[in-house]
């Protein structure tokens, strides 16, 4: 595809990494929820290992959509005026707005990595290559889920209530806190349909191949993944593109 | 003609905000469109800068349609945003090199070009600064120099004047001033201040989505005729009764104030004065102004 595709893409992109940079004390306290959670969960239940997915999935889903929370500050502090008034096709500029909170909330979870050790897992380069890709997989699809929240809103409350009524008892029935062959019949399904327990699901299978508690294969979790990542992805160049009598920003 | 707009109307549910408003400005104009805030000029900013399509009517800029070649009107147009549209975390160089890339600039003819827009705008020395340590006139100068980086055939530009001080508002004029003269490029505003108006080539009058006037500020002013008397009393409606059948004259009554439009003003303000003793608190005499064109045809005031 042509520099017209590309360039915006990498601008949006670069421009919310140096934001970040310069505004780095306020994004990362956001690291800090998936942490204590892991920390009192998993020595509660004695189990540092079967929480330590569960913990990744939900860093990222913070970062992701906190990353994401710029576009309702872009909407607000006006750059998006430009963006609306230039050439650039939506498409590159969803893309590069995703890949910019994509990219930031994937280095939030590789830092996360670093409690591997404490979590009693052998850390080898093949296993953090693995990871990094799944989470940047995983962090992809959330954020493109974030963008179609945040196209429409105008302030961050509504954004903060989906994360708590919405994303998070997804997250809880996703097999982060109990395992597909615990759980009761209906909850099975709710599992199985639910996006999150595939992604939790890629990350429990790279650290242990020989899982066998119900939870989704690692071929067909990753797929679901990335299938659910392109799809939310294009659904938000749909969403940003489509024609309006209203004004858009 | 760079912008033709033929009967465009625009309704936000059952308001209506423009009604079937034409016009065109012709190439290396600064036309303004003046009008009271409400009145439909930033609905009409919007659809001629691409961001909303008209309910019904066409607008073209730059030789192509608005709603139907949106990229390709984008391409010619350069938008000043009334509501800041830069990136405050960033730098001045940075916002323009954003900019660039956004429409597909890369590299040594970026640079260049962002130099450019810089000079024209003299902001050299501010490249390195962060967007949200400059002062209101020198964000929207960025803004201008933003907005000129692809060398648009034309310049839209919402409310330029408004939270400027005085001084920073006539720079701003020299500014565009120099762009059209220079550059030849036409420049489109929107405005409800006059004397920003005033400085415009030619203007078209707008009050509720619909054209009021147009024509050059003296071409209007002159519509007026003579001077304009105004007068404030303490019993506005039956003194302005009096006048009118006195001197064969229409006074328009606004609160306290009576206005009278007449040739030869300051014969007028001798003989109503001694007319009627002690009715009137205070008189006054000017040349008609914009807001006086605007009364004239409203009945109602631009600000």
């Amino acid at each position: 595809m042509s520099s017209s595709f590309w360039l915006p893409v990498y601008t949006l992109w670069r421009r919310d990494l140096i934001r970040f940079w310069r505004e780095r004390t306020r994004v990362l306290g956001f690291l800090g929820t998936p942490v204590i959670f892991w920390l009192i969960v998993g020595s509660g239940f004695g189990d540092m290992a079967y929480f330590f997915p569960g913990t990744l999935t939900l860093s990222v889903m913070f970062s992701a959509l906190f990353s994401m929370m710029s576009l309702i500050e872009d909407r607000r502090e006006g750059f998006l005026l430009s963006m609306m008034v230039s050439p650039a096709p939506r498409a590159s500029m969803v893309l590069g707005k995703v890949l910019g909170s994509s990219t930031l909330a994937w280095m939030q979870a590789l830092v996360l990595l670093a409690f591997l050790p404490l979590a009693g897992f052998s850390v080898t380069p093949l296993l953090l290559a693995q990871l990094a890709g799944t989470l940047f997989l995983i962090a992809f699809a959330f954020t493109s889920l974030g963008f179609l929240f945040a196209w429409k809103m105008d302030s961050t409350q509504g954004f903060h209530a989906i994360m708590n009524l919405v994303l998070f008892p997804l997250w809880m029935v996703s097999g982060s806190l109990f395992t597909m062959a615990q759980a009761h019949g209906p909850m099975q399904w709710l599992m199985r349909a639910n996006p999150l327990t595939y992604s939790v699901a890629a990350i429990r299978r790279i650290l242990n191949p020989a899982l066998t508690d119900g939870s989704p294969e690692l071929r067909l979790s990753i797929l679901v993944t990335l299938v659910c990542g392109v799809a939310l992805w294009l659904l938000s160049t749909l969403v940003a593109g489509s024609k309006t009598t209203r004004s858009q920003a | 003609m760079i912008v033709e707009a033929k009967n465009l109307t625009h309704l936000y549910g059952s308001r209506t905000a423009l009604d079937g408003l034409s016009f065109s400005v012709a190439k290396g104009e600064i036309f303004g469109l003046l009008g009271p805030n409400g009145g439909g000029k930033s609905t009409l900013f919007r659809i001629l800068a691409t961001m909303m399509s008209p309910t019904s009517g066409s607008a073209h800029v730059a030789g192509f349609d608005v709603a139907a070649h949106a990229a390709q009107v984008r391409r010619r147009i350069g938008v000043v945003f009334q509501t800041q549209s830069l990136d405050r975390k960033l730098t001045v160089g940075e916002n323009l090199t954003a900019q660039g890339h956004l429409f597909g600039f890369s590299g040594a003819d970026l640079r260049a070009r962002a130099e450019q827009s810089l000079e024209k705008m003299r902001l050299t020395d501010r490249r390195g600064d962060l967007v949200d340590t400059l002062s209101g006139g020198l964000k929207r100068r960025v803004e201008i120099a933003k907005a000129l980086l692809h060398e648009p055939e034309i310049l839209l530009m919402d409310e330029p004047s408004t939270g400027l001080d005085p001084g920073v508002r006539r720079e701003l004029n020299d500014h565009m001033q120099e762009l059209r003269a220079n550059r030849g490029v036409t420049i489109l505003l929107t405005t409800h201040i006059l004397e920003e108006a005033d400085r415009c080539d030619r203007l078209l009058l707008i009050h509720q989505g619909r054209r009021v006037a147009e024509g050059t500020p003296a071409e209007l002013k002159a519509k007026v005729g003579g001077d304009v008397v105004v007068m404030e009393s303490d019993s506005p409606v039956g003194l302005a009764e009096k006048v009118k059948v006195r001197f064969a004259v229409e006074p328009h009554v606004t609160g306290r104030q009576i206005r009278v439009e007449i040739a030869n003003g300051h014969r007028f303000i001798t003989e109503v004065i001694e007319a009627f003793p002690g009715a009137i608190q205070s008189i006054a005499l000017h040349k008609p102004t914009l807001e006086d064109v605007f009364l004239d045809e409203t009945g109602e005031s631009i600000s």
